[in-house]
């Protein structure tokens, strides 16, 4: 058959997995990120950051919510996911997904949000009018006292959810990681090495993105960007990237010292199949790159300089980490399980499980974004300063 | 011990309470069981097959006749069971050639290279007893009968393609009709009728052969006793129950 070449299980011919798989790990990692950029300032203290706090929870909420989607769009039968909760086989690593998901959505993320703005939401609703107030009121779920001690008592709930809600994220996305790093028929993913690799360019990726949703509402907003809060993103980007890097050159040492029976097929897919995406793009343009890029940010004094070098950092460390994405979940497809062949992913495009799709459900989180950000102001103070 | 009135009617009563929900929950277990002859005792047997590779001559008769009795698509990616067939260079052995033309439904064509070692291997659903596909259903729409094959129930199959990944061997493949995850299931309806699968039924060497590891007169003890037998990927300790005889060690 067409794309194929050496031997491959006649079962083999059709790749189960498609861009939509790829999608998950990427949205689900991004939420991770995100999450643990906002804790930093909740529990660790870093001011630096906390022009972005609100900003974070916010994108978390609009890439969390648009997570189960791809899964969903990939089922034989999605009618029947709900079984998933019904009727879990506590064998299964995926069959605690949903339990995961429901965990960090309504028990984390949502609770943190809505303690962070609940002042907000009830001065909003006893300001508006019409369906406005309706909504705000909805929102504010009937507890509309702002007294100096409800908000003492908001404040200290909310540092314990985010507390609970830091090694969630970590579960969050190390599980998906375990998802793929448990499946010992494969050799590309059979790694204990996928949960922590998967976690912290999880932390990459989520950060990189408020750093460039920052950027971009500062310069939609018309406004300055702090950029002591930038440095100091842009720092934290780059020591989350090194420990990546570096777990991910672990695993690769391991591999070439070990070559195991696998190895062969592995480092010959690498070096075809795999080249651009995982050479070029996932460690070159999108690791490398945005490393040096970052590193030399200290040596520059110009902060328009350093802005735009952020801001184009940023966009190659998604680019990136999304081709790591591909490159686990399609290259782990790619060669057969006998050794001996190798398969061809083709991406169609308005098909069910194509890249129109995908696209769509890339540019859904920021379509949510823009809502919840018009909903829940992440900067109360100056506007209200700017309206005044 | 004396039980008075109002304790008895008690118990009594929660007794019928209890008692339906439990007879509903027990219809809904006997629903989701798998088909099976009125008669035959799942616990009483413990399938496994013996594949002779120095018999298989290539033919593809199992492979037709499976597509045939299990209404497998017939396509060339859907397949319960095929056949492989193997040129090993004995100057470079650890680069066998492998080919399966459409799994083999249609034999094979042409002389191999000269002086090459050559062999045909017949695959199927090994039938783990640790089954990694089992394992990681998210729902548990693959299963295992007490008699130890490895089912999957389409009514509850989600299609999420984690069991086709998971299984080491290549057995499994997503049902285009259905949508939901298809592979070997022994011929269940047949076993559990007294008859053969449907490939060992059609084999013309006899080189498949269906044994009750738990009916001590079976000839399959005696076989296992006798011949020095492999299983596929033995690292994957999935406890496959289909023991190959005379596997060449090149075989993947």
């Amino acid at each position: 058959m067409d794309g194929m070449q050496g031997f491959i299980y006649p079962n083999e011919a059709e790749l189960q997995w498609s861009i939509l798989i790829v999608l998950y790990p990427f949205i689900t990692g991004l939420v991770a990120g995100a999450f643990i950029l906002a804790s930093l300032e909740r529990v660790f203290n870093v001011q630096a950051v906390k022009p972005t706090y609100r900003l974070a929870l916010l994108t978390a909420l609009a890439f969390l919510i648009v997570a189960p989607l791809p899964l969903q769009l990939h089922l034989g039968h999605p009618e029947r996911s709900f079984e998933m909760y019904l009727t879990p086989h506590t064998t299964s690593a995926m069959a605690m997904f949903g339990f995961v998901y429901l965990w960090y959505l309504m028990a984390v993320l949502v609770v943190e949000i809505w303690l962070e703005y609940r002042q907000q939401i009830v001065t909003s609703w006893q300001r508006s009018s019409g369906l406005t107030r309706i909504a705000y009121g909805v929102l504010a779920l009937g507890s509309t006292d702002i007294s100096a001690d409800a908000l003492r008592v908001d404040d200290r709930v909310g540092r314990l959810v985010t507390i609970v809600g830091i090694p969630s994220a970590f579960l969050l996305h190390g599980y998906v990681g375990f998802i793929f790093g448990s499946v010992k028929a494969n050799p590309w993913w059979s790694t204990p090495m996928m949960p922590i690799v998967f976690l912290f360019s999880a932390i990459v990726s989520g950060v990189a993105l408020v750093m460039l949703m920052y950027q971009a509402m500062a310069w939609y907003r018309r406004v300055a960007v702090d950029m002591t809060c930038l440095d100091t993103i842009a720092r934290y980007l780059l020591y989350a990237f090194l420990i990546d890097l570096s777990l991910e050159l672990l695993d690769l040492a391991h591999r070439i010292y070990e070559a195991d029976e696998s190895f062969k097929t592995l480092d010959f897919m690498v070096h075809t199949r795999l080249f651009v995406s995982q050479i070029v793009v996932q460690i070159v343009l999108g690791t490398l790159v945005p490393i040096a890029l970052l590193a030399s940010m200290r040596w520059v004094s110009r902060a328009r300089v350093r802005q735009v070098v952020y801001a184009i950092a940023g966009m190659l460390t998604l680019v990136g980490i999304f081709a790591m994405r591909w490159n686990v979940v399609i290259g782990g497809q790619l060669f057969s399980k006998s050794f001996l062949g190798y398969t061809t992913y083709k991406l169609q495009f308005a098909t069910r499980e194509g890249l129109g799709v995908s696209i769509v459900l890339l540019l859904l989180p920021f379509l949510m974004l823009g809502g919840l950000v018009r909903l829940l102001p992440p900067w109360p103070h100056e506007d209200r300063a700017n309206a005044a | 011990m004396s039980i008075d009135r109002r304790s008895f009617l008690l118990e009594a009563s929660k007794l019928i309470v209890l008692t339906a929900p439990a007879a509903a929950a027990w219809d809904y277990v006997i629903a989701g069981a798998a088909e099976q002859a009125p008669d035959y005792d799942a616990s009483a047997h413990w399938w496994a097959m013996i594949i002779d590779v120095e018999k298989c001559i290539g033919c593809g008769r199992c492979v037709q006749a499976c597509k045939a009795e299990n209404g497998v698509p017939l396509e060339p990616q859907y397949f319960r069971t095929w056949v492989e067939r193997y040129e090993i260079d004995p100057d470079d052995p650890e680069h066998p050639h492998v080919e399966s033309p459409n799994g083999g439904y249609d034999g094979f064509p042409g002389p191999t290279k000269p002086g090459t070692k050559t062999f045909f291997v017949p695959k199927l659903c090994n039938q783990c007893a640790d089954s990694p596909c089992v394992q990681v259903c998210p729902v548990g729409a693959t299963f295992r009968t007490p008699d130890g094959v490895v089912l999957v129930d389409k009514e509850y199959c989600l299609g999420c393609r984690y069991c086709v990944q998971a299984c080491p061997y290549g057995c499994r493949y997503i049902d285009p009709r259905t949508h939901t995850a298809d592979k070997c299931t022994l011929c269940y309806h047949r076993i559990t009728k007294g008859l053969q699968t449907a490939c060992v039924e059609v084999c013309p060497t006899g080189a498949r052969y269906l044994g009750d590891l738990k009916d001590p007169r079976d000839p399959i003890h005696e076989f296992l006793r006798t011949h020095k037998v492999q299983v596929l990927k033995p690292q994957m300790a999935t406890h496959s129950k289909t023991f190959y005889n005379g596997l060449d060690g090149a075989v993947r």
